[in-house]
């Protein structure tokens, strides 16, 4: 599934679209960046509440091709600036992250 | 293949600039053709290194050696030092403060971490004059 497809099926609000064909390969949900970078798996989506810069800086190392916000939480322009700069994507979803990751669990 | 020689300096306290040197040897070392799971390991374990020269330290100086069957990645600061290197080691243990933790950091497996992704993981270090690892991960 692709990140506009994963956004489409899960109503979550595109905010940032890196690449249209990366495949998003499963999720990790954790607000903590050492957590995400140690255990989120290549190709994951990450669920997170946290939109400060180092977020898209462990996505680019843990190779995680999309940012799932939850809590209609906004990234700063930082943070858009150096996703838009490293190929990160990111969705905005209105829901807590555990509903945010029942919608992905359905469709992936 | 001579090694390849990569010098950075990490700004300390900068948590916007953290983690540029890590991504210009990732770039680099995907651009020569390395494995992705070597780039990877080496993005992950060198990561978070470098954001503990940043968080813990004041900044440092990172070296990478690129060779064809390992990469070497020594990072040196000037920094407090770790009193107890077996206890930092432990998943759970920091001492970061809140300031940091409010970003996402502080959840003591930055060590672990780069323990789990290298082949070899050296910790020299002395109380108020610094810390330095050298980190070796093998393709
Ligand atoms: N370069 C360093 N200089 C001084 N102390 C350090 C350094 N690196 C790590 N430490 C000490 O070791 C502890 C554990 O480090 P570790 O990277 O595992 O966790 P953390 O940085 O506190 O949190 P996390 O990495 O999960 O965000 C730190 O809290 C700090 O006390
Ligand atoms: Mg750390």
């Amino acid at each position: 599934m692709t990140v506009t497809e994963l956004a489409a099926a899960c109503g979550f609000t595109p905010i940032h679209i890196a690449d249209e064909t990366a495949p998003i390969k499963g999720a990790y949900a954790c607000d903590l960046l050492s957590w995400v970078i140690g255990r989120a798996e290549e190709g994951a989506a990450l669920v997170t509440v946290m939109t400060n810069v180092n977020v898209i800086a462990v996505s680019v190392m843990a190779e995680l091709p999309c940012v799932v916000l939850c809590e209609s939480v906004t990234p700063d322009e930082v943070t858009l600036q150096k996703a838009r700069d490293q190929g990160v994507s990111i969705l905005s979803s209105s829901k807590p992250t555990y509903e945010t990751c029942l919608a992905i669990g359905k469709v992936l | 293949m001579e090694p390849i020689k990569l010098s950075f300096n990490v700004d300390g306290e900068n948590f916007v600039s953290a983690g540029e040197a890590s991504t210009a040897v990732k770039t680099t070392l995907k651009k020569m053709g390395f494995p992705g799971d070597t780039v990877r390991r080496v993005a992950i374990a060198m990561y978070e290194a470098e954001i503990n020269m940043v968080i813990h330290a004041h900044g440092g100086t990172v070296d990478v050696e690129i060779c064809p069957d390992k990469i070497v990645i020594v990072l040196a600061d000037k920094g407090p030092g770790i009193p107890n290197i077996d206890l930092a080691m432990q998943e759970g243990y920091s001492t970061a403060p809140d300031d940091v933790r409010s970003l996402g950091f502080g959840a003591g497996m930055g060590l672990p971490n780069i323990k789990k992704y290298s082949d070899d993981l050296e910790i020299e270090t002395e109380l108020g004059v610094g810390t330095t690892l050298t980190i070796t991960i093998n393709c």
